[in-house]
């Protein structure tokens, strides 16, 4: 199935995400022309916030060169495996970029940078299938919580709270898509939600409720809602 | 996946074989009458036939063949959303869920016979039955104003042609005139929510007609997200919205929709445009059914079964039940309470324990977007509280776009939960 095999590649794209730590030195060959964080601007190079899930050349108010915004147009997002392209060798993704870098070769510093980035970038591409999850909580997780067996049936008319919103056949404008999630990444966002380790209102408060049980449960649903 | 009929049919062969016998005995299978397709009834009506796969007859009367949504519906007076964007048809509840749709008037229930009579004579036997029939107004609610005034001050209350002619009515008004909203009492239907619609009036007049002016006359002394609003109002309408609340006789208004006036507090206003929203009940055949005290009709919270009958249940705007709001949300969040209990009672399905929710979206400006939400659970009394939260005031531009995306997104969730 092609969703599982999508979800698949995810997960091993989460287990390459880098050491946030590390990244954060490894931005300092960054910060001569771009800002991150609280308060960053647009400089010589863009301000990267919210850059996970961002087109290429989108952000208002900078003036990118032509070939940055074709790549843009033509569907370039910024998600882990396009940025690591990117910065390996930035003139092979946009020839005539204004970003006077020559790249960085060593795949575990990529890694590591791409994680440090990835801290600042949140919902709504704060999610396993989308991107690598910044917040490096998941794994605090007990694993007597992760050992739970969910009953699908329980979880089919939980299920019904979580479709008002998310479409029970996917799509996911606005919202995401959270079916055909592996029941582990599941278990993880919702308990991230709970512990209010991720920032969603909506979600804080819908799973701030569901027991361990529950959310065992959702997530057996959801692996497979057929 | 959608089930297209011949797969249906085939499943409700199979499961049928392995039923538990059903607790409602007789010849025949259970059969469920829903009265109402919105938010509440057309989501009730999905839950009960797909989960049942085949083995409760569901009727779902309904006098609309397109429905269009309350909610979104200020959107499009807005300029955002084109009315055909909100119309949706009961063709796959039809055709892919089996579900035996009607297209006449509900005009009677006899609750001893367990027969609903429809407008057009026929009469529908059921075994349980699921009143969402929305809300009717209160007779003279507005002074000098009723039904047969609603083509010159329209209420606009029930999402089409009412909507459309309101958007029609303020695109029409002359450079500098005045729009003035009849804001209702509480409990209100809520979407299609009158602040939101005071925004979406001022974002279109803002753009056509900058100097008019917008009068909302309100019996309350505050309403939802008010600080939201207000703020809002504000920074993309400086100086338009001049919003009278109780204290300033906001509720002491009468109206001529022949002369076109408004007078709030002795003091008359001529007016180009007025959109009339009185108090409102619950929709009338719940009144017709004997299962109303007051305006409203009380249930209990486990499973939205009225408290006048069990064998009825009401949900969304129609029914009294504690603490959720009349919003769409609220009726499909209810709606699916309601299909578990029924299906539990026809068939001797497991039966879960209630949960509701509810969130709202407002759009203030473009990409401005807020949103109020609570959980709520069962008690002996009534459907309570228990956590919710608010967008806050100056929230980051980002933020705010994100919001109303998520309310694209949910409007998308919401639509295909109710109609397949």
């Amino acid at each position: 199935m092609l969703a599982a095999a999508g979800c698949a590649a995810m997960a091993q794209a989460a287990e390459e995400l880098g050491d946030a730590e590390a990244g954060k030195k490894v931005f300092n060959e960054c910060k001569g022309c771009h800002q991150v964080g609280p308060g960053a601007e647009n400089r010589v190079g863009p301000h990267l916030n919210g850059l996970f899930g961002r087109v290429a050349g989108s952000l208002e108010g900078f003036r990118y060169s032509k070939s940055f915004r074709r790549a843009g147009n033509s569907g370039l997002e910024w998600h882990a495996d396009s940025l690591s392209d990117f910065l390996k060798n930035p003139r092979s993704v946009a020839s005539g970029t204004r970003m006077s870098y020559r790249g960085l070769k060593d795949e575990t510093k990529r890694a590591d940078l791409i994680a440090y980035l990835r801290l600042f970038s949140d919902s709504p591409s704060d999610i396993p299938e989308a991107d690598p999850t910044a917040i490096g909580t998941d794994h605090g997780l007990d694993p007597g919580i992760l050992a739970l067996q969910g009953d699908p049936e329980y979880g089919a008319y939980l299920s019904s709270e979580c479709t008002t919103c998310h479409q029970a056949e996917g799509g996911d404008e606005g919202i995401p898509s959270i079916v055909y999630w592996p029941e582990e990444d599941f278990v993880v966002a919702l308990h991230a939600y709970k512990n209010k380790q991720r920032n969603h209102p909506v979600m804080q408060m819908i799973a701030g409720r569901l027991s361990n049980e529950e959310i065992a449960a959702l997530a057996a649903y959801f692996e497979d809602p057929e | 996946m959608k089930l297209n009929r011949r797969v249906f049919i085939g499943a409700a062969g199979a499961a049928a074989a392995s039923l538990q016998a059903p607790a409602v005995l007789g010849a025949g299978k259970p059969r469920v009458v829903v009265i109402g397709g919105g938010a509440g009834g057309a989501t009730a009506a999905r839950y009960i036939a797909k989960d049942s796969k085949g083995a409760i007859d569901v009727t779902l009367v309904e006098p609309s063949r397109t429905y269009y949504t309350c909610f979104f519906s200020n959107l499009y007076i807005g300029g955002f959303q084109e009315l055909s964007d909100i119309g949706h048809s009961y063709g796959t509840l039809a055709a892919n869920y089996g579900i035996n749709v009607v297209h006449d008037w509900a005009v009677g229930v006899d609750r001893d016979t367990k027969l609903v009579s429809l407008a057009g004579g026929a009469k529908l036997p059921y075994d349980k039955l699921v009143l969402s029939p929305g809300i009717d107004f209160v007779d003279g609610a507005v002074e000098g104003w009723d039904l047969s005034a609603q083509n010159k001050m329209p209420h606009a209350y029930k999402a089409g042609s009412q909507t459309e002619l309101l958007k029609a009515q303020i695109n029409a008004m002359p450079e500098g005139g005045s729009f003035c909203m009849v804001a209702p009492p509480n409990p209100y239907r809520c979407p299609p929510g009158p602040y939101e619609r005071v925004s979406m009036v001022a974002h279109v007049l803002k753009s056509v007609n900058p100097t008019a002016k917008i009068i909302v006359a309100d019996p309350k002394p505050k309403f939802s997200k008010m600080g939201l609003f207000q703020e809002g109002w504000g920074n993309h309408y400086e100086g338009m919205v001049d919003w009278i609340g109780e204290d300033f006789g906001g509720g002491n208004v009468s109206v001529n929709p022949d002369a076109m006036t408004v007078t709030i507090d002795g003091e008359e206003t001529k007016v180009d445009a007025c959109n009339v929203i009185p108090a409102m009940k619950a929709g009338r055949i719940a009144e017709m059914a004997g299962v109303t005290d007051g305006n409203w009709a009380p249930v209990n919270a486990a499973d939205m079964s009225s408290k006048a009958d069990p064998d009825i249940y009401v949900l969304g705007d129609a029914s009294q039940q504690g603490d959720m709001p009349k919003s769409g949300f609220s009726a499909n969040s209810q709606a699916k309470v309601c299909a578990n209990a029924v299906r539990g009672a026809l068939t001797g399905s497991k039966v879960f324990p209630a949960k509701f929710s509810n969130t709202c979206w407002s759009l203030i400006s473009t990409d401005d977007g807020v949103k109020v939400g609570a959980t709520y659970e069962a008690t002996a009394e009534k459907i309570a509280k228990v956590d919710g939260f608010i967008s806050q005031t100056g929230e980051t531009a980002e933020l705010r776009k994100a919001t109303y995306e998520e309310s694209v997104g949910w409007y998308a969730g919401i639509t295909s939960d109710m109609f397949g």
